[in-house]
């Protein structure tokens, strides 16, 4: 059976599209609203990230960090996000799911039995942010085995040597960092120059499926369709935390923007 | 178990990974600082061996930090205790009272090699902000101190200084709202402006070209106190002990590096954690309280945390103890059992200034008073002939509400 991420790229791409992926943090602000959210949005959403909140995380911007700071507020823990999976898993089979934090997380659940957890819930993929190549390397490779699929990261500061090597040891999926910023930055380089980039990255390896992240609003994310994926997190977050700020649900809201980007991108 | 190697620099006993004992430090960092850690790392390798640059360093240490920092006896501490000889390496005589100005010097020559015209740097207690503005402003930089609002309100002195060497404070309010927070914030700000800006990382912590940046800076205090013993003592003494508090654990390394090839039992290495307040669970002291192996700001380390990973708080009454992880070069130390490692609650750190500050002419800050409360435990119990010298890394004067509030102001005006 082919990989459900492999399968969501393949789907965008017989529709002409780009796919939409989206990220919000697991318990912002508690486990009940993120299963919920998940299960809504995921009709326009192709690939689900689901943010597991680290209180010292290095490349989050501040709507994010908003998230993460409720869901930790809220009490969230690694083995809540699992089971928030699962639940999600037993209704949307076969939508993707990938699991986004930082290395320490998995270090203190152990390699092994993080992706056992992993597994057993259904895990599509994983993110590390602080576990660059060739750090990865090891654990990668016990992603790959368990067919969960380890996504690299390459960023504007990547050498071309470096990216060759990246890509030669990802699977079918690689996260483009649009510019030097951390989420949610406003867009400070042209689109022009974001896609120029990408397609660099696409010639090393056409067969690869490369999504761009950071800074796509719904104001940028037409111009940059040509790419295989997108991603909007921070967009997502900022919507939550002014939801919750007027004491609204924040499904509405989030529903409208999803469905806007959605149409953006047809 | 882990070894130490004798012959070569303790920051350079790694592995590809940038890992001391295949464990400790190593470069966990988004991809985007990959390659401004890889272009750092060249250009420091580079420098470190070139006679000009060291030429340089050298000169603005003398001339500029004030070169060497006196080395005293502590007659009446000595004779009070009834044990060993007490001295004191006074490194807050250097220029803005404390050792952080060695690290600061380097970091903006190497920015200056880089081409770079932007700094940007962490603190806690305040002096490494401090520092970093003095050393920006004597080489035309522009600077940004990030810094906890817990610490601003407790270091106000330090903030004061900051803001008047011409740098700009970024006050973080996230989580602890203390140097853990500052140090995120600082590399997020990095992660955005790497292409023009160069980060300095207060402490002997981070990415690993900054704990070697820094370990290399503060190296400066023991290559003086080893010539120092030797006017003083006409050799290494016999028995020798070296005491440094330990929060990042910069000015411990550099305290310790001239030598760690001698046997132990000739030169022990003691270093003393923030034990917090007494009777309280809180505490910022991840080796004496075997805290799990975890990856903070982009090193691997021992640090204090939760079975999910997650940071914990500390508590101390030092700012610049004040950090739930330590540096690799630290944990490397302890598990090759070349250091030990203690703690001082408050209270004795308290009661060391108090005793140090009455009988000498010193006024250690709260930070190397941690340091002095353990030498105050063991002289009683040593020879006459043995050596301890403390590390007095801080001046006090930063510390003075606290002080006052917590011992009265006859005290300080001592």
């Amino acid at each position: 059976m082919a990989a459900l991420i492999s399968l969501a790229f393949l789907k965008a791409k017989l529709e002409k599209r780009p796919a939409l992926v989206s990220y919000i943090v697991a318990g912002d602000n508690n486990k009940k609203l993120t299963l919920n959210i998940l299960k809504s949005i995921s009709q326009y959403i192709d690939i689900l990230e689901v943010g597991i909140a680290h209180n010292t995380a290095v490349a989050d911007g501040a709507q994010i960090q908003n998230s993460s700071y409720r869901a930790l507020q809220g009490g969230i823990k690694v083995k809540d996000v699992f089971e928030i999976v699962k639940q999600f898993k037993k209704i949307k089979k076969s939508k993707p799911i990938i699991l986004m934090g930082y290395y320490n997380q998995v270090l203190q659940y152990g390699e092994n039995y993080f992706l056992q957890k992993c597994k057993n819930s259904g895990v599509d993929g994983i993110i590390l942010v602080d576990l660059p190549f060739p750090e990865n390397k090891s654990f990668a490779d016990k992603c790959k085995k368990l067919s969960i699929t380890f996504v690299q990261l390459i960023a504007p500061t990547t050498s071309t040597v470096r990216m060759k090597q990246i890509i030669k040891n990802s699977q079918d999926m690689i996260y483009y960092i649009s510019m030097l910023s951390t989420t949610g930055g406003k867009l400070k380089v042209s689109a022009k120059s974001i896609l120029n980039n990408y397609l660099k990255i696409k010639k090393i390896d056409p067969k690869k499926n490369i999504v761009i992240g950071f800074g796509i609003t719904t104001k940028t994310i037409a111009s940059l369709k040509k790419a295989d994926g997108l991603v909007i997190g921070s967009l997502l977050c900022k919507s939550i935390s002014q939801s919750l700020a007027k004491k609204r649900n924040p499904l509405i809201q989030l529903n409208k923007i999803v469905r806007t980007l959605r149409n953006k991108i047809q | 178990m882990l070894k130490l190697q004798k012959g070569k620099a303790i920051i350079d006993q790694h592995d590809k990974h940038y890992l001391y004992g295949g464990k400790f430090g190593g470069n966990f960092v988004p991809e985007t600082l990959k390659k401004p850690i890889e272009d750092l790392t060249q250009l420091f390798q580079k420098l470190r061996y070139d006679k000009k640059f060291i030429k340089e360093r050298d000169y603005y240490f003398k001339t500029y930090v004030g070169s060497p920092t006196r080395f005293i006896k502590l007659y009446n501490l000595s004779l009070h205790l009834e044990g060993a000889q007490i001295y004191a390496k006074v490194v807050s005589d250097a220029n803005g009272g404390a050792h952080k100005i060695y690290n600061a010097v380097v970091h903006a020559l190497i920015c200056k090699h880089a081409g770079k015209k932007y700094i940007i740097g962490d603190t806690g207690a305040g002096y490494a902000g401090k520092m970093l503005s003095m050393a920006a402003k004597k080489f035309g930089l522009k600077c940004k101190i990030f810094m906890g609002t817990k610490d601003m309100a407790r270091q106000k002195v330090n903030c004061d200084a900051i803001r008047k060497n011409g740098a700009e404070i970024v006050p973080v309010d996230s989580g602890s709202k203390t140097l853990v927070d500052a140090v995120s914030e600082c590399m997020r700000y990095w992660v955005s402006n790497c292409d023009t800006t160069h980060m300095c990382v207060g402490s002997t912590v981070g990415p690993n070209i900054f704990v070697k940046i820094c370990a290399w800076s503060t190296a400066q205090i023991s290559r003086e106190l080893k010539v120092q013993l030797k006017e003083e003592f006409g050799e290494i003494p016999k028995k020798l002990k070296l005491i440094n508090c330990v929060g990042g654990g910069s000015s411990a390394i550099g305290f310790w590096n001239e030598f760690m090839d001698y046997d132990k039992k000739q030169v022990e290495f003691i270093g003393v954690e923030a034990g917090g307040p007494k009777n309280s669970k809180l505490h910022a002291a991840p080796l004496t309280y075997n805290a799990k192996l975890g990856v903070l700001h982009g090193a691997a380390q021992y640090v204090l945390q939760d079975k999910d990973g997650q940071i914990s708080e500390t508590s101390s009454i030092s700012a610049g103890l004040d950090y739930p992880g330590v540096s690799p070069l630290h944990c490397f130390l302890k598990d090759t059992k070349r250091a030990r490692y203690t703690v001082a609650t408050d209270e004795q750190a308290l009661a060391a200034f108090k005793l140090v500050s009455q009988l000498e002419n010193l006024r250690p800050s709260l930070e190397p008073s941690h340091a002095f409360a353990e030498a105050i435990k063991i002289a009683p119990k040593l020879s006459n002939d043995t050596v301890i010298v403390v590390d007095s890394c801080g001046d006090a004067l930063k510390d003075k509400k606290i002080i006052e509030k917590r011992l009265g102001k006859l005290l300080w005006q001592h």
